[in-house]
């Protein structure tokens, strides 16, 4: 049998429904693959051996007494877990210093649904601290290196879950996308990843960024994957006050009959041209290119507020990052620093909090105090709230034109370890053409349309849709895939070095 | 200074905040259960001890009960409404923020008429309610070792979570002006109202003693009406109907004797003693807590039906002041009658009492009488004294068939509250019964008037109030089972005095 690691999730989840190759089978093959590689990639924060090979034998004793009827559709397939999302009896760190120690004591509601499917969660990949940051540099634990080369970034605040799909340590992984941490990620590492409606899939057990904006996603190495992890993981869920009691989107059955034809595809103009790197606008022009080859009627469409939603961003997200992060003070969970029986609980809390957290979620819950405070209030927060609204007035006028918008995913292909780490505005630019999608709630999609010429680094391409329209995303991400698959030969990440 | 000069050199403005706890079986965001009195942080979930992940769900009953309380206060009802996060750090809030509302109340504008007895009756006072609105409580600390109890000195704290999250609503009156010397008497009646009506509608036990219902009194003096509002003090910790006199007419003393030293106002928050009926300086509000308030992202926006909101108006109870004006109409009372019933907080005994077949007149004798000044010497309520207002009833009823004096039914009391029984328990146990033949009582008569030749001549001398003696005497004789009427009509006849 070829390398299980190798296999897409569909068809490692046909091949345990089979009986080619048990789950224990599986999902060693993957914790084998992470012994040999995440001590250059460091995607993983946590590996859960055992509890992923009590998994795998679960669903093995299943299969051994119900058949392949009992199983659902990625029962037995392994998948790596954002460490942003609570694991009961399992460390979950978001990447932080200040939650070293802490097990969680319930299961976050992806979590709950992706134990409940069967699938075998392998451990908590790395992420920058609370999700704050595009390059995984910000994690207190040490980067994520890039499979496409170690010496470059994985993207984040997901860079841990993209590196691992990337790098065949784990067919499948979940992201959270808060301004791009899925979908930047997927970009610059040759995989997919999907942004879905906000409150297309539960918050509860996410430990919080941003609430408005946060989203959590499934990462995969084909639109088909995501689309099969992204049924499992939605759905209206009462215990998160901003899950969407609808039906989820058809996204698997769109996965399947990729088609674009007679659709009207949107490029945004105020996402293309200055500021993206030459490679990856001409990989990004010959995939509209193709798109209307395939049938897609492609028009150009003006987002004239666009260019305002980065600024709108870092007021809205540091301003509530810096709520959502003040209960981080060491009374209840996790590290507590300076209790010596002398010290007042003030000096306890301020002391938890100045070594527990990093540079950057200190930059961002400064930022958003001020953003918050009496007097400044108006100016920062409301403005960015404006603003806000001004862009999801653009999405509205754009898809009363087009069924889907596309951009490059991200600006460049990935950066140097430490290059941006000085700066962080060069940093948040990132994520210039992902955040628009977050401050409307409209979902997104990342694939690969190809390599840089300039860095042979691959290239994203971001399909974005109307609020609950996910599935016209996977239709088009699924009818691109294989076009362009069609033309190369090969996955692309088949081009990567070899680990 | 004193209270005559306060009033007579300074114009109070009162303003008043009252906090109702709910009496709803689950907390405000979660599902955990808020009986009171349960051994520390057995009440407690992800979502009230703030864990990572972990995310507010609104509790429908708690919103219907502000709804509820915010018509009988006469406000409009916010067709759309949000929470807000209140930011500060204290341990017993387990967020470092608190869920309340800020400027989006879900009720607002109304008012609610309080009624103070002054030597010629009630008086009622129109107090403007700026709004009500919804919140959750923290969590209690306590702090052990020291000497005061207080956080300062303590060897350490702990904190009890059980109270965390459970629903309060916050009743906000406008600036109450132009009270005068009456300020004192308003402010409580005001929050005596507030709390029959919450007990009427039912929607929390109010309890003052159990923190179930707290107020904090805001005070301001001025010169004169004519003036601008000074600076105000906010009392806290006023957990009694009798404090909240108190605590105005001590602030106005106190803040009369700085203003007329030619010392300013701080506007701080004062704490109140109970014990010593003062209040001390708490935190200044000069270094203005900033408590950064923005929208709560957790929570989606309310938005009450308006035909749901009709029909809550349409089933609303019948409010206290309503069923006051119907009582004192049934029973005949006048408005001082009224008041004595209200300030001894007898209006529901008297009320089951008559409906148990008691004449108004009695109930009222009876529970504003020898019932009332039982409760006292044991210290509780009328409603907490031990007897029914059906053995009440029956008492009134053996009194009114002649069956008993008013002496013997007096023991008759005392019998059923040692636990003796049912009233005819009580009479069959003592062998209570009026002495009726005239025989018996002309031979106690008889030998009263001889042990007590001085008090006869004074009697025959036209002191007819010595009688007394010789009645005392005759029923000492009997055991108080004899009609002292009867007595003294015997006596008069022996002794030939015409009535």
């Amino acid at each position: 049998m070829t390398d299980l690691t190798r296999m897409t999730a569909a068809r490692l989840a046909d091949v345990v429904a089979g009986g080619q190759a048990s789950a224990v089978e599986v999902t060693q093959a993957h914790l084998d693959r992470i012994t040999a590689v995440d001590h250059d990639v460091h995607a993983f924060l946590h590996v859960d051996t055992d509890g992923a090979l009590a998994a795998a034998a679960a669903v093995d004793t299943a299969r051994a007494r119900d058949g392949r009827s009992g199983l659902g559709p990625l029962a037995g397939v392994p998948l790596a877990l954002k460490d942003v999302l609570a694991m009961e009896g399992v460390p979950t760190t978001c990447g932080s210093r200040i939650l070293e120690g802490w097990l969680p004591a319930y299961d976050a509601t992806v979590t709950r649904r992706l134990k409940d499917a069967g699938v075998v969660i392998l451990g908590k990949t790395n992420m920058d601290e609370f999700a704050m940051g595009s390059s995984t540099e910000h994690s207190a634990f040490g980067p994520t290196h890039n499979p496409w080369d170690l010496s470059r970034i994985p993207g984040g605040s997901g860079g841990g879950s993209a590196a691992a799909v990337a790098a065949f340590e784990a067919p499948l992984a979940i992201g959270t996308d808060t301004g791009g941490s899925i979908r930047q990620p997927a970009a610059v590492t040759g995989t997919v990843g999907i942004k879905p409606t906000y409150g297309g899939v539960s918050r509860y057990g996410l430990v919080a960024l941003a609430s408005s904006l946060d989203q959590a996603g499934p990462c995969a190495r084909n639109v088909l994957d995501a689309a099969l992890l992204h049924a499992v993981i939605a759905g209206h869920d009462p215990l998160d006050s901003t899950s969407i009691d609808r039906p989820v989107p058809a996204v698997v059955e769109a996965a399947r009959h990729g088609d674009v034809r007679g659709m009207r595809v949107g490029v945004v103009r105020e996402l293309t041209g200055d500021g993206y790197q030459p490679g990856v606008q001409q990989r990004f022009d010959e995939a509209v290119v193709l798109l209307q080859e395939l049938g897609a009627q492609v028009v150009e469409v003006s987002c004239p507020h666009f260019p305002y939603a980065l600024a709108a961003y870092y007021l809205i997200l540091p301003s509530e990052c810096s709520s959502n992060l003040a209960k981080f003070d060491g009374m209840r969970f996790g590290l507590r620093v300076g209790d010596d029986g002398t010290r007042s609980v003030e000096e306890v809390m301020g002391r938890t909090r100045a070594s527990g957290f990093g540079e950057e979620a200190i930059r961002r819950i400064m930022l958003g105090t001020y953003a918050l405070s009496a007097g400044y209030y108006d100016a920062f927060y409301g403005s960015a709230q404006k603003v806000r609204t001004l862009v999801t007035g653009d999405f509205a006028a754009a898809f009363e034109q087009v069924d889907v918008l596309v951009s490059p995913t991200a600006p460049t292909t990935a950066f140097k370890l430490g290059e941006k780490l000085d700066d962080p505005l060069a940093m948040y630019l990132n994520d210039v053409a992902t955040i628009p999608a977050n401050l409307a709630g409209t979902p997104g999609l990342s694939l690969p349309v190809g390599l840089a010429p300039e860095d042979g680094l691959p290239v994203g391409l971001q399909v974005m849709a109307p609020v609950l329209a996910d599935d016209r995303l996977y239709r088009v991400g699924a009818a691109l895939e294989a076009a362009l698959l069609d033309r190369w030969g090969a996955p692309i990440l088949d081009g990567a070095p070899t680990l | 200074m004193a209270w005559e000069q306060a009033v007579s050199d300074f114009d109070p403005v009162l303003g008043l905040e009252v906090h109702v706890e709910l009496s709803t079986q689950t907390k405000m965001f979660c599902g955990c259960p808020t009986e009171f009195g349960a051994a520390p942080n057995t009440q407690t979930c992800p979502t009230c001890l703030a864990l990572p992940g972990a995310l507010p769900v609104v509790n429908a009953v708690a919103v219907e009960s502000a709804v509820r309380l915010g018509l009988a206060l006469n406000c409009s009802i916010a067709s759309w409404c949000r929470f807000a996060r209140k930011n500060y750090f204290y341990p017993d809030m387990p967020k470092n923020y608190q869920i309340s509302q800020y400027d989006e109340p879900i009720a607002f504008g109304g008012w609610l008429d309080v009624e103070v007895p002054t030597s010629t009756g009630g008086r009622i006072h129109r107090i403007e309610i700026e709004r009500a609105h919804m919140e959750e409580d923290t969590g209690k600390s306590s702090h052990v070792g020291g000497q005061t109890g207080r956080i300062h000195g303590a060897d350490y704290s702990l904190v009890d979570y059980n109270r965390a999250g459970i629903p309060l609503i916050e009743v906000v009156t406008k600036p109450i002006e132009g009270l005068g010397e009456m300020a004192p008497d308003v402010a409580r009646a005001f929050v005596a109202e507030l709390r029959a009506l919450v007990v009427s509608l039912g929607i929390s036990d109010a309890h003052m003693h159990q923190g179930s219902l707290r107020c904090d009194v805001n005070l301001s003096l001025r010169q004169s009406p004519s003036h601008d509002f000074g600076t105000r003090s906010e009392t806290k910790n006023v957990n009694s109907l009798r404090s909240v006199s108190r605590a105005v007419r001590y602030e106005m003393q106190r803040q009369g004797a700085r203003l007329k030293a030619g010392e300013r106002i701080v506007q701080e928050t004062r704490h109140w003693h109970e014990d010593t009926g003062i209040t001390t300086s708490g935190r200044s509000k000069e270094q203005a807590e900033d408590y950064r308030y923005f929208p709560e992202p957790d929570l989606v926006p309310l938005a009450p039906d308006a035909d749901w909101v009709e029909a809550l108006r349409a089933a609303l109870p019948e409010l206290p002041a309503a069923r006051r004006r119907r009582l004192a109409a049934q029973w005949g009372l006048s408005d001082l009658e009224l008041t004595a019933v209200l300030n001894a907080d007898a209006l529901d005994v008297i009320e089951a009492t008559v409906a148990d077949g008691a004449s108004p007149a009695s109930a009222r004798k009876w529970w504003l009488g020898e019932l009332a000044r039982l409760a006292n010497e044991r210290d509780v309520d009328l409603g907490h004294l031990g007897i029914f207002p059906a053995d009440v009833a029956r008492v009134i009823a053996l009194v009114d068939a002649g069956t008993l004096t008013d002496t013997m039914a007096r023991q008759v009391v005392d019998g059923v509250l040692a636990g003796e029984g049912s009233p005819d328990d009580v009479v069959a146990g003592r062998g209570l019964e009026v002495v009726g033949d005239d025989a018996t009582l002309q031979a106690a008569i008889d030998d009263a008037v001889a042990a007590n030749p001085d008090v006869v001549d004074k009697i025959r001398s036209g002191k007819v109030s010595a009688s007394g003696v010789i009645v005392g005497a005759v029923m000492k004789a009997t055991r108080g089972q004899a009609d002292a009427a009867r007595v003294r009509e015997l006596l008069m006849a022996r002794l030939e005095i015409s009535p």
